[in-house]
This record gives structure tokens, sequence and C-alpha cells, in this order.
């Protein structure tokens, strides 16, 4: 993992220090709230329906065991006992006092955690794949190229008012857990014919109110011009992006507008200005801080695990759990371990500070003490002992964490909703929590197999409804909560945007939606086939007929 | 308001003497009637690489920063300063607010029309010893201090 250096611990606190005069500044007085809102804004403070909500940045979802175990103390020490993982690889918290943000900043700032870069109009927390490092699919770890993104758009000067906020992500495995096309760029590592790895850079994907898929600019950018031509993009961007409506804002809007064509032609003309003017880290800081993400010491082991085959055939539960969530690790003898937070009409994201604690102690003692946040709302443990497995899983389960649902209907992903949000139209968490409740059972859960609900309480798209097998969008008709259902979205590799099915339904409704549509994928599918692979081969027709039948 | 002007890293407010202000539009219409102009006002749409003008003729250039979310200016100062070589004054007019200064003169801007006072405007100025990016103004990025002091020990 990156440590910081006194550079990077200096600037963070002088940041904590800075936002410490403004809060003072405010509570004095001195600044209205009008003009305390951008300031705060830079520092993850938002003003929520009931109160503050701060979110903090767990840059591209790392955390070591010990910033695990702050974060639960946090909980605790500033909130209601929990905090909320979003699908930005942030945890939020959602009932901070201002007077008190201030030193809850230096505690997180004491394990190298800051709020820089959660909020405003500014390039927002990089993203990036939960199992990079550990995952044999990626041809190099994403995760350095990451930090140098950190670094380089940390209080850029000439970025940080952009027209709309910025968000970025990469990912280095053909299978794509960052979701790349849909942001505002996304960077797919890859070895090109020739053998060399490099970018393919991918520009104005998003959901929201329009959702676009991203396009290609540049098929091969050699890793070391990966600043300037960000800088390129993002000048672009400053100069040439609406200003006049916020709703348009965002690059996707300017790509599309220009053309992407265009869009690449003038990216490239700032570039071809820019690329060998010092904006790119040489070689040797590229490689002080790959060092940091040089594999850790794993141990030589066989790759079969007695203990854990032992235990596979004892214990029914802990074999599904195996099952489910965890995958292959590059590494002989280990294994990557999903920790889902979406227990069974639990509320997607929470976790608890003792959960908190728990989880950054088993990765201490099991997974080298690394700690991974997911875009789905889940937690990773990335390198665990296949002899180690079963201890983990009993200490999981201890702390009710050993929910085996990953990629499940009830691993659903929901914004904050009607319960937090103001923004909002229509609540999401209860949404979710009942519909996961009506497939609770394990068994017909893991029989459907992969099917990706996703949840927001508003068009802002913040729960990806867009881009979810089955999605919902909660909507507002005369003052009551509505549902709008869109089918066939996906933010994998294979990336589209869901079709709305027809009218809104009630609140009532929109589980028996679900389970309606379930029964049409259950009747037709073939072989392994995906519910959106059925989707995919049938079109929405049947789907559509089954949800408004009769109804 | 008060007009403060950048030196060694420190503002110090500065008289304030009518300018000869001119905006781009007005003096490409009719550079005869403006040619006691010195200082140029470029409006935050302009795209620098159609203003084809003999900038060092000015010994003054005006940026605008209508609201503090409008960051286009930040470009166009420091493209005015890394691209077209322009050594004169920049000055922020507008929205110029305290939290702003260190991102504005970074990016090349070296006078601001500022309400707020001048020891709050300074002590921003100084509120981060570092920077991670290289800018418009000299100060150097933190990985050239990194290698700086790994080849010193
Ligand atoms: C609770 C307070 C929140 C507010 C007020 C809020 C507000 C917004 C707004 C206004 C947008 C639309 C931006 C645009 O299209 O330009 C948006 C998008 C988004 N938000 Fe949130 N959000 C909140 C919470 C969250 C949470 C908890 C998550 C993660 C679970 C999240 C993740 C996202 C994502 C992923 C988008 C995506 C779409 C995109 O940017 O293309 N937000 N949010
Ligand atoms: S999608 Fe809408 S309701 Fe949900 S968190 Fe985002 S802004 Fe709030």
């Amino acid at each position: 993992m990156y440590r910081y250096d006194e550079f990077d611990a200096t600037l963070v606190a002088e940041r904590v220090s800075q936002f410490r005069g403004q809060v003072e500044r405010r509570l004095a007085g001195d600044l209205t709230e009008d003009q305390f809102k951008p300031l705060r804004l830079m520092n993850g403070l938002y003003l929520q329906l009931h109160a503050y909500m701060l979110r903090v940045a767990v840059p591209y979802g790392a955390m070591s065991s010990k910033q695990m175990r702050r974060l639960g103390e946090v909980a605790r020490k500033y909130d209601r006992g929990y905090g909320h993982f979003t699908t930005r690889q942030n945890i939020q918290y959602n009932w901070p006092a201002l007077v008190d943000v201030p030193d809850l900043l230096d505690d997180l700032a004491d394990v190298e955690m800051h709020a820089i870069q959660t909020s405003g109009n500014c390039i927002r927390n990089v993203t990036s794949d939960q199992y990079a490092g550990a995952t044999a699919e990626e041809v190099e770890d994403p995760r350095p190229y990451c930090e140098m993104i950190r670094q380089w758009s940390t209080f850029h000067p000439e970025f940080s008012f952009l027209p709309r906020k910025f968000k970025i992500a990469i990912t280095a495995a053909e299978h794509d857990r960052a979701a790349v096309k849909v942001h505002d760029i996304g960077l797919r590592l890859y070895k090109n014919d020739e053998g060399e790895i490099g970018f393919e850079v991918i520009v104005g994907g998003g959901l929201g109110r329009t959702p676009y898929v991203g396009h290609t600019i540049r098929k091969f950018l050699p890793k070391k011009y990966l600043l300037s031509y960000l800088e390129a993009i993002l000048r672009v961007y400053n100069l040439e992006g609406r200003r006049d409506n916020m709703y348009k804002a965002r690059i996707k809007i300017l790509v599309n507008a220009e053309g992407i064509e265009k869009f690449a032609e003038m990216v490239e003309a700032e570039w071809a200005q820019i690329k060998d003017s010092g904006i790119d880290l040489p070689r040797e800081e590229m490689e002080r801080i790959n060092a940091y993400f040089a594999p850790p010491a794993f141990e030589k082991l066989p790759d079969q695990s007695e203990a854990l085959e032992e235990k596979r055939a004892s214990d029914k539960d802990f074999a599904r759990w195996l099952r489910l969530n965890t995958v292959g690790h590059k590494t002989p003898g280990y294994a990557i371990v999903n920790i889902s937070l979406k227990p069974i009409g639990g509320v997607p994201g929470d976790i608890s500070d003792v959960q908190m604690e728990a989880v950054a102690d088993i990765a201490q003692a099991y997974s080298l003490d690394e700690v991974r946040a997911t875009h789905e709302q889940n937690l990773v443990l990335p390198h665990v002992k296949k002899d180690d497995l079963y201890a983990v899983y009993s200490d999981l389960e201890k702390a009710d964490l050993a929910t085996a649902n990953i990629g499940l209907v009830s691993d659903i992903i929901a914004c904050p909703g009607l319960d937090y949000c103001s923004l909002a139209n229509a609540r999401s968490i209860p949404i979710a929590q009942r519909i996961s409740e009506r497939f609770a059972d394990i068994d017909a859960q893991e029989e459907l197999g992969e099917l990706k609900i996703k949840i927001s309480g508003c068009i802002n798209a913040c729960g990806h409804h867009h881009v979810g097998h089955i999605g919902i969008l909660g909507v507002d008709k005369k003052g009551e909560e509505f549902y709008q259902v869109t089918l066939g979205g996906s933010g994998a590799e294979d990336a589209s945007l869901g079709e709305i099915a027809g009218r809104g339904l009630s609140s009532e409704q929109v589980v028996d939606a679900v389970e309606k549509l379930v029964g049409v994928y259950r009747e037709h599918r073939q072989d392994k086939e995906r519910f959106l692979d059925t989707y995919r081969r049938l079109g929405a027709e049947p789907f559509k007929e089954a949800l408004y039948e009769a109804a | 308001m008060k007009l403060l002007k950048l030196s060694r890293g420190r503002l110090f407010p500065a008289l304030e003497e009518p300018l000869a202000e001119v905006s781009l539009e007005d003096w490409r219409d009719n550079p005869q009637e403006h040619a006691d102009a010195t200082a140029l006002k470029i409006s935050n749409d302009t795209s620098l690489a159609d203003v084809k003008c003999d900038l060092a003729g000015f010994s003054t250039i005006i940026l605008e920063f209508p609201a503090f979310k409008d960051g286009r200016a930040y470009s166009q100062a420091r493209l005015l300063r890394e691209r077209y070589g322009y050594t004169g004054e920049i000055r922020a007019r507008g929205d110029v607010l305290r939290d702003q200064l260190l991102f504005m003169a970074r990016c090349g801007v070296d006078a601001f029309e500022f309400t707020g006072d001048v020891d709050g405007a300074n002590a921003a100025m100084s509120e981060f010893s570092f920077a991670y990016q290289p800018a418009a103004d000299d100060l150097a990025p933190v990985w050239r201090k990194r290698l700086d002091r790994a080849a010193a020990a």
C-alpha cells in the first residue's frame, strides 16, 4: 500500500487546519452558510435532510487494517455507531456535528486519511478494481496509477472549479469491476499487439439524468504520458464545458455535443502542446510509487489446502460462502474474500463500528493487513491463505458479516434516498430491504445466479440504476413515491444502459414486479444464461408483458 | 475593494491607479481609437488561440472570475503565462475569494481585486507548504523535491 511521506502528511495536516479555521469562522458568524458552503463542499461535508453528512475518501478503495479500525472508532466517537460504504469506494458518516468535524478529520489524518476530493466540482477520488494486486486477470496493478492521479489532482490549481464534478476510474483486467465505461474518464490498462502496456482512454460516460456509455478517444496511451494526457482532457473540459446549466455541465454533454472525433482532436491538439512540458512524472518517481505496491510477502504454498477441503466437505454453509464470496487469487494457496454488506433485510453498505473493528482485526490476522471497498458497496479481503479461510469465515460470522450473496439478487446497490437525501423523490433503502427479504431463501437465490439490482431515489442515479440488470428509479408522482423499472443495463465490460420497462409502479407493486421479472427469466433461460443474457436474447417484450399484464 | 499585488509569495496592497482599460472586442474593432489603452480585458469565454494580437503591448491583462464556481480563467491564466509567454500583470476581477487566491496565483495571476482583509489573504496564501503538480508559478512539485532529496542522500 502507499504510505505517506512527509510531503503527503504535511499537505493533509495543512488541509485540516485550513478547514478548522473555516469552521471557526462559520461558527463565529464571520461566514454565512452561503459563503461556507463551497468551503465545506471542498472537504466532503454535505448538508442533508436531517444533519451534516461527511464523505471520507478511500483512495481507490484501499485501506490498511489500521485505517479500517480508525473508521470504526470515528463512527463511535462522532457518529451514531455506523458508517455507510458508497458506490464510489468511499465511506459516509450521516450524523457528525459541525463543531466536531475538524477533530474528526484530525483523527483521520493520523492514519493518512482525509475527505479531500469527495465533493465539489473537482477531480474526485479515483476508483479502481477492488481485486487490484490480487487477481490473476490483470496485466498490471492499476493502483500505482491511481495514486499518481491522486497526487496530481490533489489541490490542482487549474481544475478545482470545473463545470461539474469529475470522476476517473481505472481497470487493468478484462472483467471490468470499476465500471470504466460510465465514468467521465475511464482508463483501461492492457497489453497491445506490440506487447507494450498502456491505457485505452475512454471519455464521456456517466449516469445521472442523461446517461451515456463512454467513447474511446485514444486506443493506446503510453503509461508515461498519463498525467499530461489527463491534463489536456481536463483543460479542454474546463474551458469548453457548459456552465449555464448544471444538468448539462458534465463532460459527457460536451463530448456528445462536439462529436467524439472532434472532441478527440481538441484533446490531441492540446496534448501536443503540453506533452513534454514537465507535467508527467519522471521515471524515478513512477518507480518510487510503484514500489509501494510491490506484491506483499506471499508464502510459497500448494494451491490445494487440505484443511479447507475438509471443512468444505463437512460444513454446507461454509461451502456455499466459499462458492459465492471467494474468488481466485494470482498466488497459489491464496484466495480473495468478499465481505457482503447486504445482509437480508439490511441497509446496503451500512456497517457498524464494531463490525469495522472486526474487519480490521481479521485483515490484520489473515489478509496481510489489507481491506478494500468495492463500488458495489461491499468489502474485500484481498490476500487470504486458503488454509485460513475457515477461520476468516468463522470470525466474519461472529461479526454478522458472513452473508453469502455476492452478485446475487439480494446483493443490491441502493443510494441513501429519501431516508437521508434532500434531493430524493422516493425511498431506496426500504425497497432494497423488502426485495432482499422477498428473496431471502439462499438456495433459490443461488439457483437464480447473477442478478444485479440497483436502486436510485432520483434521477441523479447515485444508485447506478441505469446499469442494473434490473434498475429501479424513484420518481415523484403528485407527491407520491413511485418507481420506474429499467431493464438490461450493465456497468461491466459489456456496458449498456437499461431501457425503461413502462409506467411507474407504487412501492407496494415494485417488489412483486421484481418477482415477475425473475419469473420470466426462470421460464425462458437456457443453460447457464444469466438474467441479463436472457433479457438480451429475448428483448424487453416478455418481461414487459409480465410486468403489466392485468396489473 | 482593494488591489493586492503579489510579490515573492506575499500580497501587498497597491495604489489603485485608474487603468486605461479596453475589452478585447473593442480593441479589435478599433485599435486606433484605443491606442492609449494599457489594460486588456479578456472575457472568460474567449479562446486565447483566437486572440491573435500583440499581448506584450499591454501592461495588464484582466481576467474574469464572475462567480467562484466559474473556473475558466484559471486555464486562461496558465495559457497566457505558459503558452503565450505573457509576462505583464494578470489581474483577477470578480468573485475573488480568500480561499482561491493561492490557486489563482499558482495559475499565474499576480494582482487581485479583493474585498477581504489583507492579513487573511496572506494567511490563505501560506496555508500549504507544497504542491503536487507543476503550474505557472515556480513552485517545484513534490516529486521534484523527492528526487532532489534522494539525490542529496
Ligand atoms: C446523500 C447525499 C448525496 C447527494 C446530495 C448526491 C447528489 C448527487 C448528484 C446531484 C448527482 C448527479 C450529478 C450529475 O449528474 O452531474 C449524483 C451522482 C452520483 N452520485 Fe450522488 N449524492 C449523494 C449520495 C451518494 C451516495 C451515497 C453515493 C454512493 C452510494 C453516490 C454516488 C453517486 C454516483 C456514483 C453518481 C453517478 C453518476 C455520475 O456521476 O455519472 N452519491 N449524486
Ligand atoms: S440518487 Fe438522488 S436520492 Fe439517491 S442519493 Fe443520489 S441524489 Fe439522493
